[in-house]
């Protein structure tokens, strides 16, 4: 066989295919777009009472942020992938993990079972908003720092946000009690005794914090 | 095994503030709308394809189904949309009904908790895991049961009311609210306001193979009423599972007792996790009427409580669980 890969005619003929690939993908991109408008205009209701409008105002980690969102869309989603907060993992999609837990109105949810658009009005705080403007970190994170409470880190901010919302409600709670309060998180490297010892720490600096 | 998948398909979504605009919506889409509480059920079917409703309609911005307030006759009324945590801290449900808080505090998670609703929990569809994987069982309009088959998987499922489909009430606050007799208060646009003993709010597969409540399309759930019927009674409430977070029920036992002099009075005993609904346990409760509170009571109520159950392949397990849970249940705590 002799026919070569790189003749001239070859070539060109891919060149052409790789230029109409380029524009049917482009495409592609429109419609997909179109269709992520969703049914709204299938059932032209756009006035009912309760309808909801994508473009929203979200607080987040105390900063107004202009979103684009989908219906569909869960808060997980739009922290990652339209504001760039990648903090916030997501481990399960599935409420099974907690590696995504952010705090609404202080309160520890699972950012990736809740629609964007039913926290319109919420304080969203992540991971990234606990440091303080200076770059000081919060007391929990200061204490998995030094700690070293983890091993792989995959699911550490979704215990640090379920253990800070823990801690509004139960500032001082013992060993059982801390563990009890953030069950709601996973770590597959079982790092749990040193993850409780590191929270537990955490819990101290911010009482410590608080009484200086 | 979930597969997670880029977002949710588009539908469209209505956030309505009032239960009049909520109820206006349902009855506009009907079948084609899906009732958003919490979420914690509905986003699974949605993220896996294997609900794909048109319209949701989420309960979240509507006041008006949420918060605890006491009723003229000394009981509860608990908005559907009030979250487990908020059910679980409830002062007044602490001190009068214990033991939905011990039912509402053993649900799931501490997050799931924080955003689960009461009304979610007890309307929550089943976990049988054929079913939630998209097979297309009785249940989901075919005509086959996979669980009931030799091969099957049915750790989970039914030992008694099967019928065809062998799934099983995974909620933890029904048999809660069922042994308190409470009352579902169900609202619709053109129907008003009709209110369901809890008891016959579930329905097995013998009614509806197709769903777990009496809810109709249009129809909401809008309040869980408790009648101060039971209030200050004696109650147990026990749950096993296998891990102590996150799971469902292998078996519940949920149980008021009146008791005097150490006789038991009267009592309502619901299981959950065994049937398509919780199982009121009637016979024993005629059973142990008149008895002494006694370990010898508590063996005769666990052993008649499993009479007639019909194992399947892999759950014949739960048969003791049920029959120790009952024993426990009326013995009570103190002899523990």
């Amino acid at each position: 066989m002799t026919v070569s890969m790189n003749s001239p005619e070859q070539s060109s003929v891919t060149r052409r295919v790789f230029i109409k690939g380029v524009i049917t993908t482009g495409a592609a991109v429109s419609a997909t777009a179109y269709l992520f408008r969703g049914p709204t205009s299938v059932l032209g209701q756009g006035s009912l009472p309760g309808s909801v409008e994508r473009l929203m105002t979200l607080n987040v980690n105390g900063q107004q942020r202009r979103v684009d969102v989908m219906k569909q869309e869960t808060l997980a989603m739009t922290l990652r992938y339209k504001l760039g907060l990648t903090g916030t993992k997501i481990g399960c999609d599935r409420s099974e993990c907690g590696a995504c837990t952010v705090l609404i109105d202080d309160v520890p949810h699972y950012s990736c079972s809740i629609l964007t658009h039913s926290v319109r009005d919420k304080k969203i705080q992540t991971i990234e908003g606990l440091e303080s403007a200076d770059g000081t970190l919060h007391p929990v994170q200061q204490a998995v720092v030094d700690e070293q409470g983890f091993q792989c880190s995959f699911c550490m901010s979704g215990f640090i946000m379920a253990t800070v919302g823990y801690l509004k409600q139960n500032p001082n709670p013992s060993r059982q009690e801390l563990a009890h309060g953030i069950s709601g998180n996973l770590c597959r490297c079982m790092d749990y005794d040193k993850i409780l010892t590191a929270m537990q720490r955490g819990a101290e600096n911010m009482r410590n914090s608080r009484s200086s | 095994m979930a597969t997670i998948h880029d977002v949710m398909p588009p539908f469209e979504l209505f956030q309505p503030t009032t239960v009049e605009d909520t109820l206006a919506l349902l009855d506009k889409y009907k079948h084609d709308a899906w009732v958003l509480a919490g979420g914690l059920d509905t986003f699974d079917w949605l993220k896996d394809r294997n609900k794909r409703p048109k319209v949701v309609v989420d309960l979240g911005m509507v006041p008006a189904l949420k918060g605890i307030k006491p009723t003229a006759d000394g009981g509860l009324e608990i908005g559907a949309a009030t979250t487990l945590t908020e059910v679980a801290k409830n002062a007044t449900v602490k001190e009068k009904f214990p033991m939905l808080m011990q039912a509402a505090e053993l649900v799931a998670s501490p997050q799931i908790r924080n955003q689960g609703t009461i009304g979610g929990n007890v309307s929550q569809d089943t976990r049988c895991w054929y079913y939630r994987s998209g097979w297309t069982c009785y249940r989901a309009g075919g005509n086959i049961c996979y669980a009931d088959t030799p091969s099957a998987i049915n750790r989970e499922h039914a030992i008694f009311d099967a019928n065809r489909c062998v799934a099983v009430n995974p909620s933890d606050t029904a048999p809660a609210l069922v042994a308190l007799d409470a009352k579902m208060v169900i609202r619709s646009l053109r129907g008003g306001e009709r209110v369901v003993d809890a008891e016959n709010y579930f329905i097995g597969p013998a009614i509806d193979i197709m769903k777990m409540n009496v809810l109709q399309p249009g129809e909401l759930l809008v309040a869980i009423r408790i009648p101060s019927t039971w209030a200050g009674s004696q109650f147990y409430f026990e749950k096993v599972r296998e891990r102590q977070v996150w799971d469902f029920p292998m078996v519940n036992v949920a149980a008021a007792m009146k008791v005097s002099n150490g006789t038991i009075q009267s009592s309502r005993i619901v299981v959950n996790a065994v049937a398509a609904h919780p199982l009121r346990l009637t016979a024993v409760e005629a059973a142990v009427a008149g008895k002494p509170r006694s370990e010898e009571t508590a063996k005769m109520a666990g052993d008649l409580a499993v009479q007639g159950a019909q194992p399947l392949n892999h759950n014949g397990y739960k048969i003791p669980i049920m029959k120790n849970l009952v024993k426990r249940a009326i013995r009570g705590e103190a002899q523990a």
